[in-house]
């Protein structure tokens, strides 16, 4: 029954997944803002993680300690020193146009700092180690610690946003800016706040990433792909849904790579599309009102 | 009595004396010096070496590209990044038409943007979904799915690609010379296509639709049918393009063809040069081939470069380096605004007995 | 004077819907502005919130000038608006909507308790989704919600605006409560009658501009419809 093996392992990739696609479907979800360097700041994130432990020998996972934080702060001014400024008005281009160029910066500024090499984290035995659970099933401990803290912080988001003052104003000023700031709600700050929990979270995403495969500076969009296809899945405006469309991505890609190696990302694309096309409000998503 | 200059008394109709102007003094001047431009260019053959030639060929398919994606972006406020999907099937179209079916190479061209226009078709129906950003990147997933179905089609050359031979038939520089016309065609054909659309009623359906969506569907505007319609048009254009740009290239393989590097020049030129206007991509191709020449030896600098100037411009000239000037001089090459010419004041319903250039029919 | 608004003109990008206009509120007072449709007066409310876009003249509060400082600031000050439409906040519920009026914590006798109080027909409605209430409910919360932010000077929009006039009245039945817990109120109406009961003073405006000010017991009847309509004597 390899398919199953093939299930559980999709749903372990899905669980990567569905982290790098929660910052996505938040920062969307806040201020309507897609981020098309998202990708790219998480590689940006594995660089740092890489620079760090080139300079102090230490397990990689330890660096979350400083990464997360520092990814944290670059999200607060990226968004303070240049993203508010592409949300003034209703032009539907500069977001696009301004996070694609800084796509294209960050790819290219990481390609002459660190080269073209692909790069690695080791995690050391964590790796590799695995817990048997058949004869033909195995799950390894990384992918599983990936999903389960994928869960994790997905879940810790959903508290914040249902159970907090920040929760409580993220969602007044995506119901409605304008009457947000006549509570009292400072937009900037809180679309600043906003991106710096999503670069944060993509920077653990970027993390485990660098220690289950190898990365180079020029993946950043396949994963900001990934995520989108994750999003949309599992419809927008759920964090739940987001965690569902990863694990449904990472099963239809599993599944797909079993058929033949080339068709696993084609799988994905094709499942993202089936969505599209049947249920564009995605699995879990609200529905969407008429054009 | 009647008479060119002269109305009737008796026929004219009591209301104010407007006009419906287009032309302006600069954009005579800049058709006259168009259409020598393009004679002397079309002459190119005759004068230009060929490495010149081979540097506008780049010129044209690039501005051609660059008109595409600013009637999407600038006219109909599709921002796609998906773009690339038509130039890679543009030029399979050409491989597919020309190598294994014989056909006549130039029909082959043609062929190849209708065969980009009706993907379009099923394509704009699914991204239409989808809205902004998530649009966006919607195409691009799209985009992907083309290029992975490809590569995996051995026919065509699978993963590593193939040479189109259906040109090697021809003497090097008989084919040079007339890719070299069809280029000039194609980047010609997609300025005046761009212009044509946007002086007819669909140009001003789609400013309408840029500037207030929901205003202008509630004025009749069918604003879905418009953008699919120039969506298929885009689609069809960046086709052509592409044919023509493996037409020259003649090495045909999935990763080049697809990628995404096209989107990302169509952005920089329309950008830099000035979205939603026709001058615009045309100095953005200039301004991209002079940087090109410059400074692409700097490697991933020179992209760094181009991605912040793209980041600045967007931010501070919103209308780009055309905008600056045409805030400066209120010239317009390619006048597609109507302007109401005339006093506005009412006439008297009997005696008119006015002077003046005669009423348009 | 705790509110002065001195020759205040207001622009939505190039139209101009406040010319010149002055207005005077002292701490306690009530003030009632009315006027026809399109005569300004959301909009002057929304010049004294910080909501316009472009405006010139001088907006000063409790005597400090108000020229720049943005919306959630001036909430800070003790500036808070019921914005016409009420917006109430559809992903919250009613007890979340009147938390987040107190976003920004100033000091005060109003907290949800004494809102709900104060409105008992919300009582029984905490957990239900804001937008899921009748229009009456809906305005009482967008109400509440302004008062979470304790108020010094509390801007009403068109509170009135398509309700029945039992539910009006019983609106405006809180008024006196709202009042004696320090807030000074602004009110924008539609219904002249409600305005004149309810205020010290009124602002009638037309086109833009005040056509007529004075104490609401003194006015007649002629005076007011002559500025209401814009006739000329």
């Amino acid at each position: 029954m390899t398919w199953l093996n093939d299930v559980v392992q999709g749903l372990l990739l899905g669980g990567l997944y569905a982290l790098f696609a929660t910052g996505l479907s938040l920062m969307f979800g806040v201020m309507r803002l897609v981020n098309l360097a998202h990708g790219d700041l998480s590689i940006v994130a594995a660089f740092i993680a890489l620079a760090i432990v080139d300079a102090v020998p230490v397990n990689p996972l330890w660096t979350v300690l400083v990464v997360v934080p520092l990814m944290f702060g670059v999200g607060y001014l990226l968004q303070r020193g240049l993203l508010n400024f592409t949300l003034r008005g209703a032009d539907p281009l500069p977001p696009v146009l301004v996070t694609f160029g800084l796509s294209i910066i960050l790819q290219n500024l990481l390609l002459e700092i660190f080269s073209a090499d692909s790069q690695g984290l080791d995690a050391g035995r964590i790796e590799d180690a695995s817990i048997r659970l058949s004869d033909r099933l195995a799950i390894g401990w990384f992918p599983l610690l990936t999903l389960l803290v994928a869960i994790g912080v997905l879940a810790g988001l959903q508290l914040v946003i249902s159970r907090t003052r920040l929760g409580r104003a993220f969602r007044a000023t995506s119901d409605d800016p304008q009457a947000a700031r006549l509570m009292g709600i400072d937009n900037r700050h809180l679309f600043a706040v906003a991106t710096g929990i999503a670069l944060a979270t993509v920077a653990v995403a970027g993390l485990f990433l660098g220690i289950r495969t190898t990365f180079t500076p020029s993946v950043g969009p396949t994963r900001l792909i990934f995520a989108f296809e994750a999003v949309i899945i599992g419809g927008l405006g759920s964090l739940w849904g987001t965690l569902l469309g990863g694990l449904v991505l990472g099963v239809a890609q599993t599944l797909g790579a079993q058929l033949s190696p080339g068709w696993g990302v084609l799988a994905g694309h094709l499942v993202f599309l089936a969505v599209l096309a049947f249920r564009p409000a995605g699995l879990l998503g609200k529905p969407v009102p008429a054009q | 009595m009647s008479g060119p200059g002269v109305r009737t008394s008796a026929t004219a109709p009591a209301g104010p004396a407007l006009r419906v102007q287009r032309a302006t003094i600069a954009s005579r001047v800049g058709l006259v010096g168009g259409l020598l431009a393009v004679a002397v260019l079309a002459a190119g053959p005759l004068w230009a070496l060929d490495s010149a030639l081979r540097t506008l060929i780049g010129f044209f398919t690039l501005l051609a590209l660059a008109q595409m994606w600013n009637l999407l972006a600038g006219y109909a406020g599709l921002v796609s990044i998906g773009q690339q999907a038509y130039v890679g099937l543009g030029a399979y179209g050409l491989l597919y038409l020309a190598d294994t079916r014989g056909l006549n190479l130039f029909l082959s061209v043609l062929v190849a943007g209708l065969v980009g226009a009706l993907v379009a078709v099923p394509t704009a129906a699914l991204a239409f979904r989808l809205r902004g950003g998530y649009f966006a990147i919607g195409t691009w997933v799209i985009a992907e799915v083309y290029r992975l179905i490809i590569s995996n089609v051995s026919q065509l050359g699978g993963g590593s690609g193939l040479t189109l031979r259906a040109a090697s038939q021809f003497d090097r520089t008989a084919r040079l010379f007339a890719t070299y016309e069809l280029a000039l065609a194609v980047g010609v054909g997609a300025v005046v296509l761009a212009y044509v659309l946007l002086r007819r009623r669909l140009g001003l359906a789609l400013t309408a639709i840029r500037d207030a969506e929901t205003s202008a569907q509630s004025l009749g505007v069918h604003v879905y049918r418009t953008k699919f319609l120039v969506y298929l048009v885009a689609a069809f254009g960046c086709s052509v393009t592409g044919a023509v740009i493996y037409l020259n290239l003649l090495r045909i393989q999935p990763e080049a063809a697809f990628s995404v590097n096209w989107t990302a020049f169509m952005i920089f030129i329309v950008v830099i040069g000035g979205v939603g206007t026709i001058e615009g991509p045309i100095i953005g191709t200039i301004v991209f081939f002079v940087l090109q020449e410059t400074l692409s030896r700097y490697g991933a600098w020179y992209l760094v470069l181009l991605g912040a100037v793209a980041v600045l411009v967007t931010l501070l000239a919103r209308r780009g380096l055309w905008g600056l000037v045409a805030d400066r001089t209120g010239w317009s090459l390619f006048p597609v605004q109507r302007r109401l010419e005339g006093s506005g004041e009412p006439q008297g319903g009997a005696q008119v007995d006015r002077e003046g250039p005669s009423e348009e029919r | 004077m705790l509110l002065e608004v001195e020759r205040v003109a207001s622009f939505y990008g190039g139209f101009q819907a406040l010319f010149e206009v002055s207005v005077q509120v002292a701490e306690g007072e009530t003030v009632a502005i009315i006027g026809a449709n399109g005569a300004g007066k959301s909009t002057l409310l929304k010049t004294v919130v910080g909501l316009m876009a472009r405006t010139t003249g001088a907006v000063v509060f409790d005597g400090r000038p108000l020229g720049g400082v943005p919306t959630h600031r001036r909430l800070g000050m003790g500036i808070v608006m019921v914005p016409e439409g009420r917006r109430i906040f559809p992903s919250l519920t009613v007890e979340e909507n009147l938390q987040v009026g107190a976003h920004q914590t100033r000091a005060g006798p109003w907290d949800v308790g004494r809102v709900l109080e104060l409105f008992p027909a919300l009582a029984d409605k905490r957990r239900r989704p804001g937008t899921r209430l009748s229009g009456g409910e809906q305005q009482m919360l967008a109400i509440g919600r302004a008062l979470m932010g304790n108020p010094r000077l509390l801007l009403l929009d068109e509170v009135s605006l398509g309700l029945a006039p039992i539910v009006v009245r019983r609106i405006y039945e809180a008024m006196p409560e709202i009042i004696s817990s320090g807030a000074t109120v602004v009110l924008v109406e539609q219904d002249v009658g409600q305005a004149l009961r309810a205020a010290d003073r009124v602002y009638c405006l037309l086109e833009g501009r005040v056509a007529l000010q004075g104490r609401s017991a003194g006015l007649t009847r002629q005076q007011l419809s002559d500025a209401y309509f814009g006739m000329r004597a």
